[in-house]
């Protein structure tokens, strides 16, 4: 058993790690909340808006990865748009299956013309306050990953405010909740479908920006972080943003405490517990709605 | 006045003249084409160790482009490798499925697989039709050890990696005062991390380490902090890691962004360390120790090979040189055997003295399947590049151990 402040330091690795899994996350569960797709591109895009952070970083352009965020943030969102108006919302004639399979086929499109245009190779980015800690008891926190944890926050509130008081935001929930209702008082559907999923995606590139310091990038870095965002979203309630959130924090958590006290294999059980006994206890999950 | 007498050709003329130009005129060059030989190159070149594989089938495509330049194999009139590509998907099933469609589309051996497991499965599946299967990548010692009379691996198994290893760190540890005593070991979950790590919790006891912990993860680990965490509260003197390329990457960048003390960082088989690894991250990488696969850096043919592949934008990693240096050893069996059938071919092979000259190994001498020659060699990271610490013969540089503490 490992001592009181080394368990300490584990909770905080989790809670940054967990920082990272919300804004992954948040991404899936808006997609899920407004258009009801299981969107599995989800990993395959993250990858992209990695090797996007990872050419812009490296010469002849040159930004950091943090001062790339709006550039990849935007452009994700716009990828994200431009896929649900092309593809997504032209192809699925209405059917949740169909939606299921576009998305299952672009992630295979993705990920091989990854492996074409990029090979399998493993990229990193050498950043110069990559090495930079603050210590803080036994944990020594790498400064990317508290800049990462604080900007995710400071991004998943500012999406929570701007769906709360924004006309966009407010038609969104609303569409949200009553599509049929939302396309009779004038809300244009088409569009906001698409502008939702733009925002999922764009969430990826914020994370993409906010994971380049610490990991790498390969044509399969963005399925590690897929089981985990689905699990937090349906462990936090399928739609929700605060679940999504909680439910982050959740899995970072249990993730670095079972690691710490069962192994790092052997750490994973926990993440499938709590879910298990969530979904045994609440099968909505911690904020999803009755039913 | 001149007459005109207008040429014709009627439709017998014209079979009887291209028979008889056939028959008279080209029986050199229809003489000249035996049948092509097909080999079967099974590799990941999709999944999570794609990269891998994608260099794999790189150095072997470019050993058949060199084979069939060179005039293809004389003793067989001139006959060229066709290869065969097979993907196995980084999945068992899937390699041993490309083991099936290969042998119905008739080839006359195999190589592959990078993966432990999917060398061992689908060699299995090869030796149902006795077609000779030359392990390029493939650490498990279990790969040789099944009694298989169609196996045969060039390279050296983690056991023999594990004690050149192990020897190697002894040797350097005492050289320098043995003030080193106890070590970590990180390794992945699967059959060629944890096989490797039992070994070198066995034998690490044998030059005065302390075992202190192993620590075991799985494909993919998207965070070692905690693993990190757990290492600096054991205070080792060095941490040992066996693990695939991605793991490998995230666990030294961990280690040396949480600013771990250690005397150093020595991998046995370390899927992370090439030249990629060491000029994107030269600080991370700084005196990192691998015993692995690797080219002997005097030998001018190597230098060529290495140049070549690099001139292509790709970079020389073991992978290329392994698969290009097993598929010359099928082409010198080949050569001897005079014949493309698997029981000539696999006695030729099992009798093989061939010298790949690009490896450090000398000329092959096969023992149940391995090669007793092979070798492996210590690498440390130096600025940005990689050298030689050991074997002494093909070494270049003198080691750096303990390595320089973080202030």
């Amino acid at each position: 058993m490992p001592d009181l402040p080394i368990i300490l330091a584990g909770v905080i690795n989790g809670l940054l790690a967990g920082g990272i899994y919300v804004l992954v996350a948040v991404g899936l569960t808006l997609i899920y909340g407004v258009l009801h797709i299981i969107n599995f591109a989800h990993g395959s895009l993250l990858m992209l808006a990695m090797y996007a952070v990872f050419f812009l970083f490296k010469p002849p352009v040159g930004i950091d990865p943090y001062l790339a965020l709006p550039i990849v943030t935007g452009g994700a969102f716009i990828f994200g748009y431009l896929v649900y108006r092309w593809l997504i919302g032209r192809f699925n004639h209405g059917r949740d299956e169909n939606i299921l399979l576009i998305t299952l086929g672009l992630s295979i499109v993705i990920d091989n013309a990854a492996l074409m245009f990029f090979t399998g190779d493993i990229q990193t980015i050498d950043v110069p306050y990559a090495g930079r800690m603050v210590e803080l008891g036994a944990a020594f926190l790498p400064v990317p990953k508290i800049i990462s944890f604080f900007a995710a926050l400071l991004l998943c509130g500012a999406l929570g405010l701007y769906m709360a008081r924004s006309d966009t935001g407010k038609a969104i929930r609303a569409l949200a909740k009553e599509r049929q209702g939302a396309r009779l008082v004038g809300i244009d559907v088409d569009k906001l479908f698409a502008v939702s999923y733009g925002i999922g995606i764009a969430c990826l590139g914020a994370a993409a920006c906010l994971l380049m310091p610490t990991f790498y990038v390969s044509p399969t870095s963005g399925h590690a972080f897929v089981l985990i965002a689905f699990t937090t979203v349906v462990l936090g309630g399928m739609g929700s943003f605060a679940g999504a959130a909680v439910g982050g924090f959740i899995i970072g958590i249990t993730e670095s405490l079972g690691g710490l006290l069962l192994g790092e294999q052997l750490g994973q059980i926990g993440i499938s517990l709590i879910f298990i006994l969530i979904l045994l206890l609440r099968p909505s999950g911690l904020f999803g709605g009755k039913g | 006045m001149l007459s005109k007498r207008k040429f014709t050709v009627s439709r017998r003329d014209f079979v009887a003249g291209s028979t008889a130009a056939s028959v008279l005129g080209f029986p050199a060059i229809l003489g000249a084409q035996p049948a092509a030989i097909k080999v079967g190159f099974i590799h990941p070149v999709t999944g999570f160790v794609a990269y891998n594989g994608q260099q794999g089938r790189l150095g072997a495509q470019m050993a058949v482009e060199d084979v069939n330049k060179a005039g293809g194999i004389r003793s067989m009139g001139g006959a060229r490798l066709e290869a065969l590509l097979g993907d196995s998907q980084s999945k068992v099933e899937v390699g041993v499925s490309e083991v099936e469609k290969m042998n119905e589309a008739g080839v006359a051996a195999y190589i592959g697989c990078f993966q432990s497991p999917v060398g061992i499965a689908a060699s299995q599946a090869a030796a149902k039709y006795n077609t000779p299967f030359l392990i390029d990548v493939g650490a498990s010692d279990l790969i040789v050890n099944r009694g298989l009379k169609n196996v045969f691996r060039l390279k050296p198994g983690f056991g023999v990696c594990v004690d050149q290893g192990i020897s190697a760190l002894g040797a350097m540890n005492n050289a320098t005062g043995g003030n080193a005593k106890s070590a970590v070991i990180v390794h992945e979950s699967g059959e060629f991390g944890t096989g490797t790590a039992r070994l070198l919790a066995g034998k690490l006891p044998s030059i005065g380490f302390e075992v202190k912990e192993v620590i075991k993860h799985d494909n993919p680990t998207r965070n070692f902090d905690n693993v990190a965490l757990r290492i600096r509260s054991l205070a080792p003197d060095v941490v040992m890691m066996s693990n695939y390329g991605n793991e490998y990457t995230l666990l030294a960048r961990t280690l040396h962004q949480q600013k771990v003390n250690l005397a150093g960082m020595y991998s046995v088989l370390g899927g992370g360390f090439n030249y990629r690894f060491v000029k994107e991250l030269p600080d991370v990488a700084e005196n990192m120790m691998d015993t692995n696969h690797w080219f002997n850096p005097k030998s001018a043919k190597a230098q060529a090979l290495k140049r070549r592949v690099e001139a292509g934008g790709a970079l020389f990693t073991f992978e290329v040189y392994l698969a290009y240096a097993t598929t010359m050893l099928l082409a010198d069996s080949l050569q001897r055997a005079g014949s493309s059938a698997k029981d000539k071919l696999t006695e030729a092979l099992a009798s093989s003295t061939y010298d790949t000259e690009i490896l450090p190994y000398g000329p092959t001498k096969f023992v149940n399947g391995q090669n007793q020659g092979s070798r492996a060699s210590v690498m440390q990271a130096r600025k940005g590049d990689i050298v030689v610490i050991a074997p002494e013969d093909v070494a270049n540089a003198r080691p750096v151990f303990p390595k320089p503490k973080y202030t």
